[in-house]
């Protein structure tokens, strides 16, 4: 019942028959995929079944790669974001992203915290919006005394917190994670999904992850790929305990991948 | 053809274990490397040492004080006057104008080939811009003489034949490419991750490439800009011809001009004997010149260890 009713509600975004080529290649293969307000949605897979990309074509980014050819859809609100109206550029304020490196700039931690508010001209009270999203981001106590400090000087796991900072500090409505945590230790990982948890208060989340507990823990849905298929998309709980595929109960359960 | 093949294929093994059993090659190897970063340390040496050793006796004629702070040059005429500042200023006129030529289009060269140019345009540019730089600073004065001249004068009313203006225009030309070759590696140095972080953050192509790409090379941007003053302060051909050899204390850059080492090829051009005062002058403006660089290499040393602190870690 409660299933039925999550599927009524309508999905925020939704990938449609969404296929993307690296030239010749079909990395990601006609994929439908809904996601919804206010949740967690976890992309799972083996390496190489096209999750990254998958995500990347969420938020446009994938056109940065010379040679990537998109066909399909991907739903918005309603409208197509791949339509020629849209201007990549607003739609990547609406739809943030975490990359899997930790990837500060070479600029104060401040700096780097309210740049997505300056290019945006939310220019308006800029020190309380940097401390509300280094707190969102559970990094304000580590480091409110050091806030002209160069963001590469904090550890893996900080600048990655840092990074979510700077992409919630533009108050996006989607949040897109290419494996957060994969390059943090345990303790960081810990606190990173944490962070997920308050997150999906306020924020939806697409996540990729190689890490099986991770998914089980954070998501509320998730989505099997395999060599560019979506294999099954369900509630994360579904798919853990009773998958309707073969192969995602082989993945979940660790028989291959 | 396989005899030659396997012919090789001894040879090299024969190489290959030679150098794998004797510490010999090891060690020579060591001495060799050695040798090559001795021979420049040891000719920079030699060099100052023979421009000490020269100057020495001319500051016994003229006292220091009037060679740094007169205001006449004319070592080759009587009244013979031994004041430095014209030449040090035609230098800095030079190599400001040349700056400000270079710079600008250089760094704006290199934001456009490394951020917006298609890897077919970087690939008819570059090319160019090497036989640019490969190009005889004479044939660049000639240049400077027959065509900028002349159209300075039609644009400026009193442009005289050889000015300053002209010089420091063909400099700034002659080092556009330098610092845009140089300047485009380092923004292509800065890696990608930080490109698509400023996208995915909704950042415009030109937010990217001016406010987080370009800040990130600058230590390297700004190195290439010292460089390009370092050059306009040395080079000589094309200044000569183009701004003639009137050692004259003015900023005005319409008028002819003397440059350091443009008096030094004058006077090794001439017939002074060894030994006169006329001869030292050659070493006492070489060991200005030398100071001069000096000093700005290790300012801008410092101002690098600042921008790499703030920008690299
Ligand atoms: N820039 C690219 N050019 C060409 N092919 C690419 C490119 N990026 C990815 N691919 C190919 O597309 C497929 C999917 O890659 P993708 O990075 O999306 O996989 P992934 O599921 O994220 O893997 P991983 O878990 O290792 O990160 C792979 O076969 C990969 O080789
Ligand atoms: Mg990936």
């Amino acid at each position: 019942m409660k299933v039925e009713q999550k599927k009524m509600q309508n999905a925020l975004m939704e990938s449609k028959d969404l296929s993307v080529f690296y030239g010749e290649y079909e990395a990601v293969k006609k994929a439908s995929i809904p996601i919804y307000e206010k949740t967690v949605t976890a992309v799972i897979g083996p390496s190489g079944c096209g999750k990254s990309t998958f995500v990347r074509s969420l938020n446009r980014m994938n056109e940065l790669i010379p040679g990537v050819e998109v066909k399909g859809e991907v739903l918005y609100h309603g409208d197509n974001i791949y339509d020629s109206k849209v201007d990549p550029v607003n739609l990547r304020r609406r739809i943030g992203m975490v990359f899997q490196k930790p990837n500060p700039f070479p600029k104060s931690i401040s700096q780097n915290v309210s740049w997505g508010p300056k290019i945006n001209g939310m220019t308006d009270a800029l020190d309380d919006r940097v401390e509300e999203a280094l707190k969102k981001a559970a990094l304000w106590d580590e480091v409110k005394d050091k806030l002209d400090q160069n963001g590469l000087s904090l550890s893996g796991g900080q600048q990655q917190r840092l990074c979510i900072a700077r992409a919630i500090a533009m108050e996006p409505e989607v949040i897109l994670m290419d494996e957060p945590c994969s390059a943090l230790d345990p303790i960081s990982t810990g606190r990173v999904e944490d962070l997920l948890f308050e997150l999906k208060k306020k924020y939806t989340i697409v996540i990729v992850t190689h890490n099986m507990q991770q998914a089980a823990r954070i998501s509320d849905h998730t989505a099997f790929m395999y060599q560019g298929d979506v294999i099954e998309f369900d509630e994360t709980k579904k798919i853990f305990t009773r998958p309707s595929k073969k192969q995602t109960e082989d993945y979940v359960t660790g028989k291959f991948g | 053809m396989t005899d030659n093949h396997s012919y090789w294929a001894a040879i090299v093994r024969r190489c290959r274990n030679w150098n794998r059993n004797s510490r010999f090659s090891e060690k020579s190897v060591v001495i060799f490397l050695w040798l090559s970063a001795m021979v420049s340390i040891l000719t920079t040496l030699g060099i100052v040492w023979v421009l000490f050793k020269e100057s020495l006796p001319f500051f016994s004629e003229v006292s220091l004080f009037e060679y740094l702070m007169g205001t006449q040059w004319s070592p080759l005429f009587s009244p013979q006057k031994f004041g430095v500042l014209p030449l040090i200023c035609g230098t800095f006129l030079i190599a400001a104008g040349a700056a400000m030529v270079a710079i600008p289009f250089g760094v704006g060269t290199a934001i456009f080939l490394s951020e917006y140019a298609s890897n077919r345009t970087r690939d008819v540019i570059k090319p160019v811009m090497e036989v640019l730089s490969g190009i005889p600073t004479v044939v660049y004065g000639y240049f400077a003489l027959t065509f900028i001249t002349p159209l300075l004068q039609s644009v400026i009313a009193d442009v005289e034949v050889f000015n300053a203006l002209s010089g420091a225009i063909v400099v700034g030309i002659m080092t556009i490419p330098m610092v845009a070759s140089l300047s485009d590696d380092a923004m292509r140095a800065v890696p990608d991750s930080l490109r698509y972080a400023a996208y995915a953050l909704g950042s415009t192509k030109f937010e990217t490439s001016f406010k987080i790409v370009f800040p990130a090379a600058l230590s390297g941007v700004i190195a290439s800009m010292v460089l390009a003053v370092s050059r306009a302060i040395g080079e000589t051909m094309a200044v000569t011809l183009a701004s003639g050899a009137t050692p004259k204390l003015t900023l005005n850059p319409l008028e002819s001009i003397q440059t350091m080492t443009a008096y030094i090829v004058q006077v090794s051009l001439g017939d002074t004997p060894q030994g006169t005062i006329e001869y030292q002058t050659i070493f006492v403006i070489g060991l200005t010149l030398f100071v001069i660089t000096l000093c700005m290499n290790i300012v801008s040393n410092k101002v690098l260890d600042r921008y790499k602190l703030k920008y690299e870690v």
